[in-house]
This record gives C-alpha cells, structure tokens and sequence, in this order.
C-alpha cells in the first residue's frame, strides 16, 4: 500500500480513505469524526461544511487532524507491513552498582524459551534491571548496562513505539479493572494487536487459561469476577498468546489456584524470554540458572547445582500433597491422610 | 531554561511522577523548578519543598484554571529565568475534559492513568491529542492486556506522542521519561509571541461575573441550551 500523502488525504473522498486503509476507521471514530456519513465528502469538504462553533466545541482543526491521520496511517502501515523483530537472544552487558564498583560478570545471554530467575532482597535493584531491558539501556542509565538484541545493539523503536514493547510483566498486585466479559475482553486486546484471526486465537488463549487453573470458566463471566486462580491463569494466557513482547518478567505468582510449572511451559512454548523475580524455591529453581542481585548490582549468576535440581525434585512432590489437601478442603471433605 | 508544561486530569499521579523524574534531573547536575497550578487547594507544594525543589503555586479559585494558567504563564516563565532554573516544570490539572493548556514550541506532557478506563482517551481533548509526551500511569495493577489497550487507545488519538509507562511510587519509568525533558539548545528567555496549540474553552456569561439566580431572565452573554427533544 502506498504512503499517505496529507494533501491528497485532503482531497479524496473520507470513503475513499476507507477503502484504501481500513483500519483508519477507528481514528475518525475516536478523535469524533463521522466518517460513516461523510463518505461523500473530502476531508476538505467535510471541514467546510462544519461550523467554527462545533469546531471550537471539539476542539478539532482541520490541520491538526490531518497531520495526525497522515502519522497514524503511515504508522500502521509499517506496523502491519512488519513481521516483527524475532527475538531469539537477550544480552546483558556489565555496568555498576549503587556505589560506583562495576558488576562482576563480563555478559550474560539469555536466549528465547529460557527462564531466569532474579533474587535479591527488595530494593536492591531488580526492576532497575527490568527497567534497563524494557528501555534496551545503551550505557546511558544510572547503572551504565548496556542492551543487545540478537547479539545486535537494538532498534530505537523498542524505546519509543507504543505497539512494540521488550517486556511484558505478570505480577501479584495485578487486577482486571475493565467491565467487560471474558470473551469481549479477549476480543478488544485481539482487536488492538490488529489479529485478523481472532475467533481462534480468542479459543486457544480460553482452552489454556482452563487448562492452567483447571477451574473452568464461562466466556460470559464478567473478568472483574472471575477467581484469583482464573484471575492468573487467563491473565497469563493472554500475555504467553496475544502480548506482543518477546521478554516477560513475573514478580512472583501464588501458588494457588493455578499449576505454575504449566504457566511457565506456555510462556516459554510461545517463544518468549522469562525472568522470574522470586524468592518462592520452587519458583526459582525452575530457571536453569538465577541471577543474584545486591546493592544495585548483578552479584552473580549461579547455575543451578545437582542437589538443587534433586531439592526441586522433592519440594515439587511436596507442594502437590498441598495442592491436594487444598483441593479436598475445597470440595468439603475430610482430611485422612497425607498421600 | 527549558519549559516543560505537564498536565493531566486530577489524581492521576501528575506530582509524583514529577517529583522522581527530577530525582534523575537533579543527578545530571540540572537546577529545576516547579509552578503547580490548582484551583481551590493544593499542599503538593509542601511535597516539592520537602524534596529540596524550588516551587511557587497559584490557585484559580473562582476562575476558569485554564485561563489562569495562560495569563501567568509568562510570568511564571519570568521567575523561573531569574532564579536562574534549567529546567522550569509547570503542572496543571485538566479539570475540563475540553482543557487546552499547551504552546506551541513547549514541550508538553499529558499523565493518564489506567485506571480511567479505556473509553477515557477518546473523551478527553487536546490536552492529550495535542501533547508531545503521553504518561501513562498505574500500570503495576491493571493486567498486561489492559496496559496494552489503553496504550493503544491513546495512540489512536495522539499517533505523533511518544507514550511512556511511568510508575509513580516506584519511579519505573521516570528515569526514561526525564531523558526526555531536557535539551541543550531548547532554551527560552520569553514567551512573547508564542501562541497556544488550540483556543481555550470559552465562556463569558451573567454567571462568569458572579449571578447566582437561577432561570432565563438573568442568562446574558454567551449562553447555549441543552437539546432534550421534543416532548
């Protein structure tokens, strides 16, 4: 498709616009132009039959808003026309801690369907860490790490696009707030990734969320009220199946209600990177590897030993006699023994 | 001196990301003052002083606070070059969605949060469709997908911003968001001659100038009757 120019947006008919670049119907929708009615006309037409009071009401120009549908139509061209950058590889390179003594490791490569672990005790630079990948940090944050993608340094619109985000985040504080089913919620954030495709995405994002808690539940169910467990498991199905960011960092995730070990197959099957900031053991172990923060600063990076791998091996078979007990309680039985 | 015009409805968070965006100004060496304009009552100046920040504040009271805010303005910019400032932030609350407090050459910045709901972009008016810099707020307790929507609700009324995730309590995001603020050769000395991105919201009527009765024999001036059909 060839690249608007505002002068002939101008000129042609507001349907002609339409049928050109579809997906420009939700701009004239949000920023209150009736396209619909108006198909007729040119953007220029269309300015000079409104009055200046209904301008002035709406606080529209005619140069304002072409300027902007000009920008949104050429950003959604190279958005659409764009596969998007594959990201198979996330490298970390050295800066300093919060007193200046520079961080003890010389890179550090986590490539795609890998978890990583953080530990460190709170406020000893984790999200500074985050914060450093999210904004692909160039030597140029207050810990001087510098950001590779795919071993190259990376594209400026990892900083500044609004549709193309490093890292997504999963954690314990998060809530839905939207009034909306399940299904019209999965419908709108399908429908803000652009997916043509989305009654099957919509399912295959449903049948895991269930899979996942293992609570069923009805597509109709207001988001606001579904389950913490549920809560979990669709908000994480959601980011593994429609986020469009390849990195996802989870601050912790509770244990109940949901299988995690099944939470973090998904994420990593989906091709994302996954950092797990936690001091659950269980949680921590399931990375091969777990980097160690202190005063601002990687610490170490500790590959996980034989005895740890046997440790999770047990506190796993551990965890599902809980999980069991919990289940039982649940269903309003009595507790005989622990099996 | 750079100007910074932040702006955004009330309790979005406006003071706080600022108050950590200049934690990271401050690092750079930068000297940084605050106006912060309100309508009956703010104590965030008290926020600002305990932060060693350098601030004034000016309250509308009865006035419409867009109007007041562009009738200091300049006075306002005239403090900040004597005190010998960077940087000088002004932060305003939206309280009108029709709030049109941008000028044009000024860098200018709209917080929203994500709890407004995501109807909220389309609603409010040039204050975030003619900003340089979409803030968003609160994102560390709504889901990914709903930051995900809401940012692309606001891109799709403002394509030109670049949009920001700011977290206001842990400062996430405010080290990035004060990389944008400041450059070298932004400096102004006056803001004659300047003009703002769009009219502000008018009104001139009996009860600009204080008529408290109520009916169609005290309405003079610029008045306008609601459309409720046909009975």
């Amino acid at each position: 498709m060839a690249l608007p120019v505002k002068h002939e947006l101008s000129v042609i008919k507001i349907g002609q616009i339409l049928t050109r670049y579809p997906f420009a119907a939700t701009f004239f929708e949000n920023n209150g132009i009736p396209a619909d009615s108006n198909k007729e006309k040119s953007l220029d037409e269309y300015f000079s039959t409104i009055d200046e009071t209904y301008k002035e009401d709406m606080a529209i120009s005619q140069e304002h808003f072409t300027g902007q549908l000009e920008e949104y139509i050429t950003q959604m061209l190279s958005f659409l026309g764009d596969t998007g950058t594959k990201v198979d590889s996330l490298t970390i390179l050295p800066g300093h801690g919060k007193t200046g003594e520079p961080e003890n490791f010389s890179h550090l490569t986590i490539k795609k369907n890998e978890i990583i672990s953080i530990v460190g005790p709170t406020g000893s630079g984790k999200s500074r860490l985050l914060a450093d990948i999210e904004w692909a940090a160039q030597n140029d944050t207050p810990t001087g790490r510098s950001i590779l993608i795919n071993n190259e340094q990376p594209d400026q619109k990892w900083r500044y696009s609004s549709s193309e985000k490093l890292v997504a985040q999963l954690s314990q504080n998060m809530n839905f707030v939207m009034d909306l089913s399940v299904h019209e919620f999965l419908e709108l954030h399908a429908e803000s990734r652009m997916i043509s495709d989305r009654k099957n995405i919509i399912m295959k994002i449903i049948d895991q969320a269930n899979h996942l808690s293992g609570e069923t539940f009805d597509t109709e169910t207001p988001i606001t009220a579904l389950s913490g467990g549920q809560s979990r498991a669709l908000m994480i199905a959601d980011t593994a199946i429609l986020s469009s960011s390849p990195i996802i960092l989870i601050d912790e995730i509770e244990n109940a209600g949901i299988d995690r070990k099944k939470a973090l197959e998904l994420l990593i099957s989906e091709g994302k990177i996954v950092l797990i900031a936690t001091h659950d053991p269980i949680l921590a172990l399931m990375g091969n590897r777990r980097i160690v923060i202190k005063n601002g600063g990687i610490e170490k990076i500790i590959e996980n030993t034989d005895d740890e791998r046997s440790i999770l091996t047990e506190i796993e078979i551990m965890d599902k006699k809980i999980q069991s007990l919990r289940r039982k309680l649940r269903n309003g039985e009595h507790l005989t023994t622990i099996d | 001196m750079n100007l910074v015009t932040v702006s955004g409805p009330p309790s979005v968070g406006k003071t706080s990301v600022i108050l950590k965006t200049i934690i990271s100004l401050k690092s750079r060496g930068l000297k940084v003052g605050v106006v912060k304009f309100d309508c009956l009552y703010t104590d965030d100046d008290v926020l600002y002083e305990k932060a060693g920040i350098e601030v004034r504040k000016g309250l509308s009271g009865g006035l419409c606070p867009d109007h007041y805010f562009v009738s200091n303005i300049e006075e306002v910019v005239d403090w900040g070059l004597g005190k010998d400032f960077d940087l000088l932030i002004s932060e305003s609350a939206g309280l009108c969605n029709r709030c049109s407090p941008y000028i044009n050459g000024i860098n200018a910045i709209c917080v929203i949060d994500n709890l407004s709901g995501i109807g909220t972009p389309k609603k409010i008016g040039p204050m975030l469709k003619s900003a340089d810099i979409v803030v968003i707020t609160k994102g560390d307790i709504v889901s990914q997908a709903e930051r995900e929507v809401f940012a692309s609700r606001v891109h799709s009324v403002n394509p030109k911003a670049v949009i920001l995730h700011v977290n206001g309590l842990t400062g996430q995001g405010s080290f990035e968001l004060s990389t944008l603020l400041y450059k070298e050769n932004d400096h102004i000395t006056s803001l004659k001659g300047k003009t703002l991105r769009f009219s502000m919201p008018a009104a001139l009527c009996s009860y600009c100038l204080g008529e408290t009765r109520i009916g169609e024999s005290y309405q003079m001036g610029n008045v306008r009757k609601i459309d409720l059909g046909k009975n």
